[in-house]
């Protein structure tokens, strides 16, 4: 069951502000509306995890960790692996975030990285097969929120697809129907490298990767995922607000523009 | 995907299998203030540990007949991250985890003046994002620290250290194979000014005359780790008015005033 | 009666202060004979007690303090008001309104409504219940504008300085209102935005090196070097927003 929120209480003349400055095409930090906060990424950095990152986007800051373990395939998709993603909104992060299991929030963004990656074929899930039928590998990303200030979506989905990219499997070989781990690792076979952005509206404008006091008054935002080939391969509108056609159309040209400028900062 | 037991925990040599000295403490690194919107944090590494930890309050008690009267309640919570073992660790509550958010709590609030913030609640949150063994010592470590970033009054730092036995040698700082494939793990906290102990555990198999000589050495532990935890507080805010002074001086010589 | 540190020594809790008949100022503790400090701070003496400026505290409220305080809740009694300490404070209707009130839910958010933020007063505190607040004196009331910044309490003392010499050197210079508040909530209200970022670009300074000297012609320099720089550097975005 969904219930309206309630939601932390924000000063009158803080909304106002903000808001003022954003019709005259600023932000609360200086930024532009189209500005993205400063990324910074950093791979490898827990090493019983087969892959991890640490994004830092502006102040908000995520780790994401890969293990790789074998498993069952679904008896509809015998022959491919098993790709899982789930997020933490742990209390450290936030005075907000509660104690217990994955409330709607959490649970939602999990949903909308797996969806980034499982659309775009991020993961070459037939590569994961060891033994049809019996024997796939599965492959768990864990989102970490470490500190929130805002657009949680676009920083998880960066740390998800760079801790892929990191990550390492053990080599092996199949022998009888029976699996053999050999010496050595290799990277996970990656298909595809889908970015996501998200696009917050206040006021009607749009203003992207919204920081904690946007999204505490912005009306609603959108977060839409591009792959490599400038396809869009996952959206989600969330919030109680609006958005008009003509917005949607903005947003998307939008993602296709700082996709890619956000693809380089993950590959290098 | 899980551990092989290693031949030897300790060779000929006395030497570990990380090339530790059976007295030796794991590598340590501590950061203070490392979160923005926790009030207080800390940041550990000690050999292949590495924890987190934030802290909240005091604060109003919500919901209000949970508050305590005459003092502050501490809520804790011990969590690890299902990337930092080995074989991946379901994201809820192990029943282990729960044990040790008990522990940890009580190690910490003797320490803590919490009679001076009745009916609040102070939150502190323990994140192990990798784990090698003595977490819970480690994360005591770091708690303390953010506790006392947070500005929380307290009696002292809280340190803690484990010691324990590997291949019939008494050795301090136990890893993860260590503590999986040795004979016995004493973590300890304790309140160095005093010497009062907060937190003891033990398990395993120890003479008397082995756990007097464990327990010794995790105590030398404790205050070799205690001036580290001092000198992290140092960092963080000593260098902000040995800057602003320096600049002082130089503007002094300037004008020749020196 | 020997004392064990330096003045303005960087103490931790558990560091010993002093040992004999000196009295336990704040942040310091006594057990036994000797005195501890019980928080991270400067340790001092005025030579009868002994007590530590703590770099950072949350605010605890006492009578007859100026605070700047969020109103996030209505009873049919008042509003529950976040003044940034452990403890909601609330306000009364009594000590909002002089006139006599027929208490209605709409007639109050006509007063003051949620999210508002109010200049106000602490009449009362004690052990047994949150701090009440009064609006009823000359000045307090409801902010319509300018901006609210968060300092750390325990540096308030310094941001306003020995008969208020700092905070006046800084309304002077910056040419805008500035309205400190014991629980580290400081409104600044200038005639443009730039005059406002320089206010809370100083204030910050003043928030990291409260514990050093020279601090009040290192802010005067940074002042005038700001203002004379202004139109070429975005000093906008050097300004952090917090509260």
């Amino acid at each position: 069951m969904s219930v309206t929120p309630s939601t932390e209480v924000v000063a009158k003349i803080r909304q106002r502000h903000l808001i003022e400055l954003i019709a005259r095409g600023k932000r609360l930090d200086g930024r532009d509306l189209t500005d993205c906060r400063e990324i910074k990424i950093e791979s490898g950095v827990i090493d019983k995890a087969e892959g991890s990152t640490l994004v830092n986007l502006g102040n908000t800051k995520v780790m994401a960790g890969v293990k790789i373990d074998t498993g069952e395939p679904f008896p509809d998709t015998p022959n491919e692996g098993i790709l899982t993603v789930n997020a933490e909104l742990v209390p450290l992060a936030s005075p907000t975030f509660e104690l217990g299991p994955p409330n709607e929030n959490a649970i939602e963004l999990a949903r909308v990285v797996d969806r980034s990656l499982r659309e775009s074929k991020a993961i070459d899930l037939e590569k994961l097969c060891i033994v049809p039928g019996k024997k796939v590998f599965v492959v768990f990303i864990d989102v970490y929120i470490l500190n929130h200030d805002g657009n949680l979506v676009d920083a998880s989905a960066l740390a998800a697809l760079a801790a892929l990219l990191n990550a390492k499997m053990p080599n092996y070989e199949v022998k009888e129907g029976e699996l053999h781990i050999k010496e050595g690792h290799s990277k996970l076979p990656m298909k595809n490298l889908p970015i996501t952005v998200t696009i917050a509206k206040i006021n009607g404008k749009l203003l992207v990767d919204p920081f904690l006091s946007e999204e505490q008054v912005m009306d609603a935002k959108i977060s839409i995922a591009i792959d490599k080939d400038e396809k869009i391969c996952s959206m989600q509108k969330s919030g109680l607000g609006i958005f008009t056609l003509e917005m949607i159309r903005e947003s998307v040209k939008t993602a296709l523009e700082k996709s890619k400028a956000l693809r380089k900062i993950v590959t290098g | 995907m899980s551990k092989v037991k290693p031949e030897k925990l300790v060779d000929e040599k006395g030497l570990r299998i990380d090339g530790r000295k059976l007295d030796q403490l794991r590598p340590i690194k501590l950061e203070v203030g490392v979160l923005e919107n926790a009030d207080g944090s800390a940041y550990i590494e000690q050999g292949k540990n590495k924890i987190l930890v934030a802290v909240y309050g005091p604060k109003e008690t919500y919901p209000k007949h949970l508050a305590l009267p005459d003092r502050a309640v501490i809520r804790c919570r011990y969590h690890m991250a299902p990337f930092s073992t080995q074989t991946r660790k379901t994201p809820a509550p192990s029943r282990r985890e729960i044990e040790l958010s008990k522990i940890v709590r009580e190690s910490l609030e003797p320490a803590i003046f919490t009679e001076l913030y009745p009916r609040t609640t102070i939150d502190v949150f323990i994140e192990v994002l990798q784990s090698d063994g003595g977490t819970r010592c480690s994360g005591i470590t770091a708690a303390s620290l953010a506790i006392a970033d947070a500005g929380i009054p307290l009696r002292d730092l809280v340190v803690a250290c484990a010691a324990g036995k590997a291949d019939d040698h008494i050795v301090l700082d136990l890893n993860d194979e260590e503590d999986q494939f040795g004979q016995a793990d004493i973590p300890v906290a304790m309140l160095p000014r005093t010497g009062e102990i907060t937190l003891l555990q033990m398990d395993g198999s120890l003479s008397h005359g082995e756990f007097e000589k464990a327990l010794n050495l995790a105590i030398e532990g404790c205050k070799q780790i205690y001036g580290m935890q001092k000198e992290a507080l140092k960092r963080k805010y000593v260098l902000v008015k040995e800057v602003a002074e320096e600049a002082v001086e130089a503007e002094k010589e300037e004008k020749g005033e020196t | 009666m020997p004392l064990l540190f330096e003045r303005n020594q960087f103490v931790t809790p558990g560091d010993q202060l002093a040992e004999g008949d000196y009295i336990p100022g704040s942040n310091t503790y006594r057990d036994g004979e000797k005195i501890f400090a019980s928080r991270i701070g400067l340790a001092n003496t005025d030579g009868r007690a002994i007590y530590v400026v703590a770099i950072k505290g949350c605010y605890i409220p006492n009578v007859g303090d100026f605070v700047i305080g969020k109103v996030t809740d209505i009873t049919t009694a008042g509003w529950i008001v976040d003044i940034n300490s452990p403890y909601d404070a609330i306000l009364f209707v009594s000590e909002a309104v002089e006139r006599s009130f027929n208490v209605q839910r709409d007639a109050l958010t006509r007063i003051y409504n949620i999210g508002d933020l109010l200049m106000a007063k602490v009449v009362a505190y004690d052990r047994t219940r949150g701090p009440v607040l009064t609006t009823l004196e000359r000045g307090l009331g409801k902010i319509t504008r300018g901006k609210v910044i968060g300092v750390t309490p325990t540096k308030i003392p310094r941001l306003i300085g020995k008969k208020g010499s700092m905070i006046n050197l800084l309304k002077t210079e910056t040419n805008c209102y500035i309205n400190v508040g014991q629980n580290g909530m400081v409104l600044i209200s200038g005639r443009n935005p730039e005059d406002e970022d320089l206010a809370t670009l100083a204030i910050r300074k003043i928030e990291a090196e409260a514990h050093t000297v020279g601090l009040t012609e290192r802010v005067s320099a940074m002042i005038n070097e700001m203002k004379a720089k202004r139109g070429v550097t975005n000093v906008q975005s050097q300004a952090r927003e917090t509260g």
